[in-house]
């Protein structure tokens, strides 16, 4: 490909490239007003995908993925926040979309799954009514059709015993099954897109893997799409199509997942892959931990965000925020003036730790600690879809 | 001697501690098998049988046989004594104008929980909408309603209340309970609201959001049932000040319109006679007592339940 400024999931024009565009996110912003300032926590993110196509977002905690997603589905309640750019679904900007329409939209074209199993479900609400929930506001169904709608969904889900289930209230259900339960209930209207926000965070590594491995049954066999958030690499590790690091806000690197973790550009997708725990390692080898904190959001420094934890940290970076460009090829974009890989990556290394800058150090130290680099091997949770 | 295998050695107090709870019902009090009557103490269970059979007394005083009429006065017929102790018709005896005691502790009764479960039904009813409407809306009508709680639980409920009912002069049953309610919306509404904004803020309220209800129907669907629990709880602690409440009024004579038998009145009627005859005073003293104390005791007992349940959880 000649052009690659164009990558193929973001490209607007490319359809011989397979599937229509669903989502294009236009250059988002969404703000909190804060009594101790403004709280910025998407700062210009862009992003499209394609209809059956699976994306990850993935960052630390305060790194603005849940925000955005929630920006994108209007569902950022309250009066001290404020969302500029555009968020087009089917050709639609969701954001200039009025609170009746975007209802309209919500459940019957865009679901989300949430978090935590345990407060995302009523407690007072029979789990069978959950599920059928909205199928009984949006489509007219008499009763039983409902029922049978709710035990069709939960069988599909892989809830055992749906039957005695369906009268049950959600305290009398494991997480796991929780979860099942809240994604069926996502699903029960048939979105065309579907947003899972850490939908495994809270539950324990066994059950993640299956409730990942249902996610993306799910997906496949609907030709849904799906924006997963999470923090956890292996979460999205051979899951998802595509893959948006974010950072402060920002979108630091994207391209399709392989790529990210074969050719890691960024430093801060490359800390965040160090800081994966591998059990090739000794026992007892301290974690590669990505020294310092995130950024406050209302006090951003100046030129990059990572810029103060970074180990290839330069002049250059305080002053200069660098933007988000292609590098290599197959639309591989990343937001960093010394990409990881590259010559001036490794001269600024060897500065850094000549300098003897502490963050430099502990990559050294960890480096030293553990002689294979690269991709972990073992992700937590197989990697394997 | 072999040496006893697994950690088995170990004293046995530590060995108590570290094996934990042994069965579900120690784990989660209240989860065995058991009746609900067969998990409550000794006590509690004198309580419940208590008010079973005030509840029961005053719902069927018109049908429990050889009950005499509450206002009926024998002496002036020439067929009863005044301030008599214990008979065969007269099981708890006659106050000072020959009435039977025990026929108006039951009636009495009936106006006692008349009264405190209505004004808690219209509690929960309207403390209970403009509670939840106010924490899941919020915005002007929240800060106005609010305003209007504070200011109205900072007025004695007891003195307005008394000064409603001197003023109204017509004295039944219903106007006391209209009375009443005035006075009883505003803690519902302070409760409900405050319970309805950390149920707003919960993930299964944006769930609902997100699959596209609308905000009338999250207030009913998944707002108010969760609001209901509290309003519940409250209530079962708000029965007996209401019974109190209403005795203070008719020991006032501010109550129930004389003859109408309620206990606190008797209480009042008996006080003029004390050191001759303290029986009539006694009797209602003590049934006041019992029921409120039962009350109180059950409402402990299912909190207790409560919280075992929500630690289960």
């Amino acid at each position: 490909m000649a052009v690659s400024e164009e990558p193929t999931y973001t490209s607007t024009s490319s359809e011989s490239m397979g599937g229509s565009e669903i989502l294009r996110v236009e250059d988002l912003h969404t703000s909190f007003f804060l009594p101790i300032g403004e709280l910025q926590a998407v700062r210009g993110v862009s992003f499209s995908l394609k209809r059956g196509r699976s994306l990850g977002i993935v960052g630390e905690s305060g790194s603005g993925k849940t925000v955005l997603a929630r920006s994108i589905m209007c569902l950022n309640l309250g009066s001290n926040v404020k969302t500029s750019g555009s968020a087009f679904f089917d050709g639609r900007d969701l954001l200039a979309l009025s609170r009746r329409e975007m209802r309209r939209l919500w459940g019957t074209e865009i679901a989300m799954i949430f978090q935590d199993p345990m407060t995302s479900l009523n407690p007072m609400v029979k789990i069978g009514r959950q599920v059928i929930e909205h199928l009984r506001q949006h489509k007219n169904v008499n009763r039983r059709e409902a029922k049978q709608t709710a035990l069709d969904l939960l069988n599909e889900v892989r809830i055992p015993e749906a039957e005695s289930r369906i009268d049950r209230l959600p305290h009398e259900l494991s997480g796991g099954m929780r979860q099942r339960v809240s994604i069926a209930s996502a699903l029960a209207c048939e979105p065309s897109l579907l947003f899972a926000d850490e939908p495994t965070t809270a539950l324990d590594v066994t059950v993640q893997h299956q409730i990942l491995n249902l996610l993306s049954r799910e997906q496949r066999q609907r030709n849904m799409t799906m924006v997963m958030v999470t923090h956890d690499l292996g979460v999205i590790a051979g899951r998802t199509d595509d893959t948006l690091v974010m950072y402060a806000g920002k979108v630091v690197e994207q391209a399709s997942t392989d790529e990210i973790f074969e050719k890691t550009q960024h430093p801060y997708t490359e800390a965040l892959m160090r800081s994966i725990p591998r059990t090739s390692q000794a026992s007892h080898t301290p974690l590669a931990a990505i020294t310092g904190r995130p950024p406050v959001a209302t006090h951003l420094p100046a030129g990059c965000a990572f810029s103060l934890r970074c180990p290839y940290v330069q002049p250059k970076c305080h002053e200069e925020d660098p933007p988000l460009v292609s590098i290599g090829t197959s639309g591989h974009k990343a937001a960093c003036w010394y990409p990881v890989g590259s010559d001036a990556n490794r001269e600024a290394f060897e500065r850094n730790l000549s300098d003897r800058l502490p963050q430099t150090l502990a990559v050294a130290e960890s480096l030293d600690a553990d002689q294979s680099p690269g991709i972990p091997a073992d992700l937590p949770d197989g990697g394997i879809a | 001697m072999s040496k006893p295998s697994g950690g088995t050695w170990a004293p046995s107090v530590l060995r108590r501690e570290r094996r934990g709870p042994r069965n579900a019902e120690q784990m989660f009090p209240g989860s065995s098998g058991k009746s609900l009557f067969g998990k409550m103490s000794w006590l509690t269970r004198f309580c419940t049988v208590w008010l079973i059979l005030v509840i029961l007394a005053a719902a069927l005083a018109d049908l429990i046989p050889g009950l005499p009429d509450p206002n009926y006065q024998g002496f002036v017929f020439g067929d009863g004594k005044t301030n008599e102790g214990p008979t065969a018709s007269h099981w708890l005896g006659t106050d000072n104008v020959s009435r039977d005691i025990l026929a108006r502790l039951i009636y009495g009764a009936r106006v006692s929980l008349i009264f405190a479960f209505s004004l808690v039904t219209i509690g929960i009813i309207v403390g209970g909408t403009l509670g939840s409407i106010a924490g899941y809306f919020r915005g002007l009508l929240e800060t106005f309603l609010m305003a209007l709680v504070d200011t109205w639980l900072s007025f004695p409920a007891l003195i307005g209340l008394v000064f409603i009912t001197t003023m109204l002069g017509m004295r039944n049953l219903v106007v006391l309970v209209l009375v009443g309610a005035v006075f009883v919306w505003p803690s519902y509404t302070r409760i409900a609201r405050a319970t309805a904004l950390s149920v707003s803020g919960q993930d299964f309220v944006t769930a609902a959001r997100a699959i596209g209800t609308s905000r009338k129907r999250i207030l009913v669907r998944e707002i108010f049932p969760n609001v209901l629990p509290a309003l519940l709880a409250y209530s079962l602690v708000g029965l007996p000040v209401l019974i109190i409440l209403e005795s203070t009024l008719s020991f006032l004579g501010l109550g129930v319109e004389i003859p109408t038998a309620s206990w606190g009145g008797m209480i009042n009627q008996a006080r003029q006679d004390l050191l001759i005859n303290i029986w009539p005073a006694v009797w209602p003293a003590v049934t006041l007592f019992m029921t409120v104390y039962s009350f109180n005791n059950l409402a402990d007992w299912v909190r207790t339940q409560a919280a075992a349940r929500s630690a289960a959880i």
